[in-house]
């Protein structure tokens, strides 16, 4: 018989030796495999994920859009609710995969010694990486669709090029589980999961997600337009409106670049950690 | 399409040294080295492990063994010195030889999310093993851990016997050519001991290559063909267990107990008695190779000890002659 596992070590090791990132087997999607296994039973409380943006959406975008009236957003007046949808489903992916990447990853890594066991087989460190921010998105995805559809039956969808959202969202939460996952393997206790509360909230509220960027003062225009969750905002907002511009290219340009360095940063350092 | 790591065929002498004769060593170490910031744990080891056998590294907490293992295990890199695992090199053959290692941890780290067949399932596709394959082997291996019944039970409610045995038969799935074994037996109870033991002499029979450590003369004795005794990193004897024994104490041992607060100070008065006698804080241990003679000579001079009791020689023994000081403290 030939060995699936070897020769896949094969060709997936040559690339590797060749990446300046750590050695893996290219399998990340049996780790993908576990946690749906794991999922399966857990499934409750992921659904609640999919619930916290449908609420926002009506309590901001319904409720508040009746007293809000008209925005202006890239150029026209649209509903509140139409300008706001958007934001909502990009804060959602980026809250989602940062819950995944943090929480359910430290305690797989301090408690549940997960990767310990999986890395005595084929897998590496970068498998490891690869496959928990995979599933991380591929949660996201799923939520983002549904979310999506709530949102077309709201009235908050103008443009077919919606559907290109998903994936946008997707991207959202490459970005942050992988940059999420990566500062996971910093922390020492619970307690310090707050840092991560700290520097998420704030982006939640201030990133353009409820209102223009144009409300800022000059001076803090520049700082909003140089945290992560502006692109994603940005960019998902550009698609369900059907605005397709040169500024797309830098939303998605500035997402790949943080995915791929939290990705590569995260391997490193599930690494450092256990393969010592 | 998998691969099962090809099997080694069970020795029709039972003796490991037709193996070496024939074949390859499954494990080879010339000064090997593992050294962390602030201390060198395994400091310059010699090992070499033929096919077929029982090899056990045995040596108190903090010896080394566990930095030993893993190395081997292909999950920490030798600082220095030359390691082949399976022929290959662990720093640029990792992941094909941990296809052909199973591992079973000082810890267990089951899967607690997983059930008990879950457990087995999923592991064996980390080595992309097809899933049809998988469960094949999980109800095999299911049946060799006595576990079948509790298949589709969760981990956590098992008792430590039961998830020792889970922990094997996890890393039995890809029929490993070595089953590498850190500490299998710790924090279990007699019974438990013994169903793991016939476990494992069974997976020797069938030809699977044995390492493992403990800090148990007994096991050290009953599981290992040969073993190496380590201290502060380094091996500081090799040889069968009935052999080290040979060479390093005597037949019999008598062990002294007195009504004392300072055992040293009875020294004295069984000095002649035994060969060599060694001091422990709560008895004295007279090496002799006829215990009985040892006693009436004892009675003869009018000692009158707490207990006197008359024992084979163990590996405990050739421990504390070695290193002067006992296994587990």
């Amino acid at each position: 018989m030939a060995a699936p596992a070897q020769g896949r070590v094969g060709v997936a090791g040559r690339l590797a030796r060749a990446l300046p990132v750590p050695a893996g087997a290219g399998m990340a999607r049996m780790l993908v495999e576990r946690n749906y296994r794991s999922f399966r039973r857990t499934w409750v409380i992921i659904v609640s994920g999919f619930f916290e943006p449908v609420f926002f959406l009506f309590a901001m975008g319904v409720g508040i859009g009746s007293l809000v009236g008209d925005v202006e957003a890239d150029g026209r007046l649209v509903p509140y609710v139409v300008f706001v949808a958007p934001a909502l489903l990009a804060a959602s992916a980026m809250n989602g995969a940062v819950f995944d990447s943090t929480t359910n990853v430290f305690f797989k890594l301090k408690y549940a010694k997960l990767y310990d066991s999986v890395l005595a087989t084929p897998l590496g460190p970068r498998d490891v990486a690869v496959g928990e921010i995979a599933w991380a998105l591929l949660r996201g995805l799923v939520y983002s669709a549904a979310f999506l559809v709530v949102a077309a039956l709201a009235g908050a969808v103008t443009s077919p090029l919606a559907l290109l959202a998903v994936p946008a969202a997707t991207l959202i939460g490459w970005a942050f589980a992988s940059i999420g996952m990566a500062a996971t393997t910093y922390m020492r206790t619970w307690a310090d999961f707050d840092y991560v509360q700290l520097a998420i909230l704030p982006m939640f509220l201030f990133s353009a997600t409820f209102f223009p960027l144009e409300t800022y003062p000059p001076a803090l225009q520049g700082v909003v337009q140089a945290t992560p969750l502006f692109h994603g905002v940005a960019m998902v907002r550009d698609l369900m409106l059907g605005q397709v511009g040169a500024d797309l290219l830098v939303h998605v340009t500035y997402l790949v670049v943080l995915g791929l360095v939290g990705t590569a940063w995260t391997a490193r350092r599930i690494e450092r950690l256990l393969l010592r | 399409m998998p691969v099962e790591p090809p099997q080694v065929p069970a020795d029709p002498t039972g003796s490991p040294t037709y193996e070496s004769a024939t074949r390859e060593p499954m494990i080879r170490a010339r000064g090997l080295v593992k050294a962390f910031d602030d201390f060198t744990a395994v400091d310059g080891i010699d090992v070499e492990v033929r096919p077929g056998e029982a090899f056990g590294f045995l040596g108190p907490n903090g010896a080394g063994k566990s930095s030993t293992m893993r190395m081997i295990g292909c999950v920490s890199p030798p600082t220095a010195g030359e390691l082949t695992v399976l022929g290959m090199d662990p720093r640029t053959d990792g992941p094909r030889i941990r296809a052909g290692l199973g591992v079973v941890p000082q810890r267990d780290s089951l899967d607690e999310e997983l059930t008990v067949e879950e457990n087995i399932w999923v592991y064996g596709r980390y080595f992309g093993l097809p899933r049809r394959l998988v469960r094949e082997r999980a109800a095999e291996l299911l049946e060799f851990a006595q576990l079948t019944d509790r298949a589709r039970s969760v981990v956590e409610p098992l008792s430590g016997g039961m998830k020792r045995r889970l922990t094997i038969a996890r890393a039995l799935v890809n029929s490993p050519r070595i089953l590498l074994l850190d500490e299998p037996t710790t924090g279990l109870d007699p019974q438990a001991r013994h169903v793991l033991w016939d476990r494992l002499f069974r997976l020797k029979r069938e030809g699977v290559t044995l390492v493992l450590t403990t800090h148990y003369m007994d096991e050290a004795e009953q599981l290992c063909d040969r073993l190496v005794v380590m201290d502060h990193g380094r091996i500081v004897a090799e040889g069968s267990p009935s052999a080290l024994i040979a060479q390093h104490s005597t037949r019999e041992v008598l062990e002294l107990r007195f009504d004392t607060a300072d055992h040293a100070a009875r020294l004295g008065e069984v000095d002649g008695i035994a060969e060599r006698v060694e001091v422990l804080p709560d008895r004295l241990l007279l090496y002799t190779a006829d215990g009985e003679a040892a006693q009436s000579e004892l009675h003869r001079r009018g000692l009158e000890p707490l207990a006197a009791l008359v024992r084979r020689s163990t590996l405990e023994d050739v421990f504390l002659h070695l290193t002067g000081r006992t296994l587990v403290d």
